[in-house]
């Protein structure tokens, strides 16, 4: 064969039979390709007829095909080979790296900067531009405490939305049919999510992993169901409304309800109603910082230690005498907590909500947030969070296949990094002398 | 409650539970042998839906009227392509996680699962789809308005779906293979010493798996005529459902938690509320997995260092 003269010979490696080897697996993806993509993208179901489409399947199955015979073809490169070996090497360290850090200022300068950036932002931001900042911080918030579930207990919550949803409502029938503010039910929400996750948690904590992934996700359907269908109570399909927050008594709308104080008129300043938005985004901001200050000092306490180590071997765990049911029952209604606090937020902001708010896809996105940010990194989850709630608003085009996206970035981690994009550094301290 | 209704929630819980039967050998297969949820199953059988419509509606374009052929060849096709995908979910998204963290495989698997159901709202569109009524025929019993009908899909749903069952038994208890599967079931690395290629093994538990899926793709696509790109959650949850309340791991287990499932969520919807028999069949795995997690004919695991 003519190609095979150009690569070095040198290497020790047979290209003739790499060559071959190569060929046959791209022939071998591209047919495999044509017969999963033909009948689904190539041909498209049109009443009970169907479209021709199929360049599309061939086009996406060449692709598959070039791109599997180059990979089989630079696995053999000694480039190729290292990367391998870096690969399986990575698999198989521990999930948390114990490292003594040195005290620094160095992060809090950076800390400072993106504090002030943060709360700069909604002035310099238009009214669009400020809702996907609510959006991107009650996704934080989310993030933040799915965080405490999955990536620092190890508990797959597949429904998480519930709580998301308890809080959510807590507001909206809470202002319905007791009259209560947002500055009362923001703390109640929070509770009764926390009761629902402790109900919830209970009896289910005992379970296997997976186990608990799959109720955890049938209760969150059966929490959007239930809303869905008790009309008399929830208002069903049609939602609620939610009322907009207060600041000391005073409402962010034109004109007050009786008795109230709109916001502009006492600051006899003119209306305008990104006041409420900016009003909510500081709200959020506070809590996201409160947030992660919480969960940064849980994790260096016995409680957050304790989720760590069950998370990485439970067996042993309990052999120590940890009560593992109530190490994960913290964690569960940690999470659970938070996540009613954000619903409540989402409620708010949103005005009015109704179930297709808390679908099984919203859980999934949370997921996907999380084991993107790195499985119990609180830097990471942010970063995913803001990354995957601002980049869908700038690629706009590509909006379709945000869905898809996620699926693929979600398998490729799994497969390249198990334990997360940022491995979690834990501080620890050192004896001089003790150790050599 | 007249006879005829309660028999006739009977038949439609037994066409139901049979289809939820089928899907969940998929579940429970692979929770056997490799101890993971494939999530993305319920989506696979959601492709089988797709190309059934996609293949009779391109058989009918090609003039061919003979309606058991039709069938057959879309059965064939359907199995043939839906087992590719079980194959290629296994290859790409689970095998590179051998070995790795135990809740690995289960978010590649939701991620797979996100894949197919966007990968086919964007290639076939959002909205429901459907094929025409093929077998219109149905057998009544009784008189006036106290009758009970059974249709003849519904009757075939039933025969082909035992029978599959049948085969799949003989297969798993009389033959090589089906001595193969049992073992890597037991102990994959004993398995492995003995020389059975465990890894070829598990891709062909995902490949039955997927097959029986394509079966009920076929079955319930007939009876219901219409679907869409979702349809794989909510059917996914429920054979999970009966796998777990059958005893996961256990293949006899998988049908009769399907029948029981299948049955009591009819009788549920028939007698008390349609609304909420959703809600009914996602309370039965809550309960069951909380008071009896091995179900009805496992085996209790241990967990062991």
């Amino acid at each position: 064969m003519p190609f095979t003269t150009a690569l070095p010979a040198t290497t020790g490696v047979r290209w003739t039979l790499v060559f071959r080897q190569a060929v046959l697996e791209a022939t071998a993806a591209f047919a495999l390709a044509l017969l999963l993509l033909g009948p689904i993208v190539g041909l498209v179901l049109d009443g009970y007829e169907v479209k021709n489409e199929l360049q599309r399947p061939l086009l996406i199955a060449a692709i598959i095909a070039i791109g599997r015979f180059l990979v089989a073809l630079a696995m053999h490169t000694p480039a190729g080979q290292a990367m391998l070996e870096r690969f399986n090497a990575r698999r198989r360290q521990p999930g948390v790296l114990v490292v003594s850090i040195p005290e620094s200022n160095r992060q809090r300068w950076w800390l400072l900067v993106i504090i002030a950036l943060a709360l700069s932002l909604p002035f310099l931001a238009s009214k669009y531009w400020l809702t996907v900042l609510i959006q991107a911080m009650i996704y934080v918030l989310l993030g933040l405490g799915l965080n405490i579930v999955v990536g620092l207990a190890g508990l797959l919550d597949l429904g998480y939305v519930a709580f998301y949803a308890v809080g959510a409502y807590g507001l909206a029938l809470g202002a319905q049919y007791l009259d209560l503010g947002f500055w009362s039910a923001l703390p109640l929400a929070a509770m009764l999510a926390a009761l629902f996750g402790c109900i919830l948690g209970f009896p289910v904590l005992r379970m296997h992993g997976d186990y608990l992934a799959i109720v955890t996700l049938g209760f969150g359907e059966i929490i959007r169901l239930v809303l869905n269908n008790w009309l008399e109570f929830t208002g069903g399909p049609n939602g609620v409304a939610a009322p907009a927050p207060q600041l000391f008594g005073l409402e962010f709308t034109r004109t007050a309800k009786e008795g109230g104080v709109p916001f502009h008129e006492y600051f006899q300043i003119a209306y305008d109603p990104t006041h409420r938005f900016i009003f909510i985004y500081l709200a959020l901001f506070l809590i996201v910082c409160l947030m992660v200050v919480v969960v940064t000092r849980l994790r260096n306490m016995p409680v957050g230690r304790a989720w760590e180590a069950l998370r990485e071997d439970e067996i042993a765990c309990r052999a120590l005498g940890i009560n593992h049911v109530l190490v994960k029952l913290s964690a569960f209604m940690m999470g659970a907590t938070v996540g009613g606090i954000a619903g409540v937020f989402f409620a708010t902001y949103q005005g009015f909500i109704n179930p297709t708010s808390f679908n099984f896809f919203e859980s999934a996105l949370i997921v996907a947030i999380v084991v993107l940010g790195g499985l119990g990194s609180t830097t990471g989850v942010i970063v995913a969070a803001v990354v995957l709630t601002i980049l869908p608003e700038l690629l706009r085009a590509f909006a379709d296949y945000r869905v898809f996206t996620f699926g693929v970035l979600m398998v490729l981690m799994m497969i390249w990094r198990p334990r997360g994009l940022i491995r979690p550094r834990r501080r620890a301290f050192e004896v001089k002398g003790l150790c050599p | 409650m007249d006879w005829h209704i309660l028999a006739q929630q009977l038949v439609n819980g037994l066409t139901l539970g049979s289809i939820y039967g089928l899907i969940a050998i998929g579940y429970t297969m692979v929770y056997g042998i490799v101890g993971m949820i494939n999530f993305a199953h319920g989506d696979v059988y959601m492709i089988s839906a797709y190309v059934t419509a996609i293949c009779l509606a391109v058989l009918f374009s090609f003039g061919i009227d003979s309606l058991p052929f039709a069938l057959l060849v879309t059965l064939a096709v359907t199995m043939l392509i839906t087992a590719a995908y079980g194959w290629t979910i296994e290859r790409v998204a689970y095998r590179p996680l051998r070995g790795a963290p135990r809740l690995a495989p289960l978010i590649s698997a939701i991620g797979m699962s996100l894949v197919l159901q966007n990968g086919v709202q964007l290639s076939q569109g959002a909205k429901t789809q459907g094929v025409p009524s093929l077998i219109p025929a149905t057998l009544r019993f009784g008189e006036g308005n106290d009758f009970v009908q059974i249709t003849l899909v519904q009757l075939m749903i039933i025969v082909v779906s035992l029978t599959s069952m049948a085969a799949l038994t003989w297969l798993i208890q009389r033959t090589s293979l089906g001595r193969q599967c049992r073992a890597t079931q037991q102990d994959r690395r004993m398995a492995a010493i003995l020389g059975i290629n465990t890894d070829r093994i598990i891709s062909t538990v995902f490949v039955i798996g997927a097959a029986m899926a394509a079966i009920a793709g076929v079955l319930v696509t007939l009876n219901y005529g219409s679907f869409d790109f979702y349809i794989g959650f909510v059917t996914g949850i429920k054979a999970f459902t009966a796998a777990v309340l059958g005893g996961i791991g256990s293949l006899p287990g998988a049908m009769l938690g399907g029948l029981i499932l299948g049955l009591s969520e009819a009788l549920f919807s028939g007698m008390v509320n349609t609304d909420y028999k959703d809600v009914f069949a996602f309370s039965l795995l809550v309960l069951v997995l909380i008071f009896r997690p091995t179900g009805l004919l496992g085996k209790p695991e241990v967990e062991k260092v």
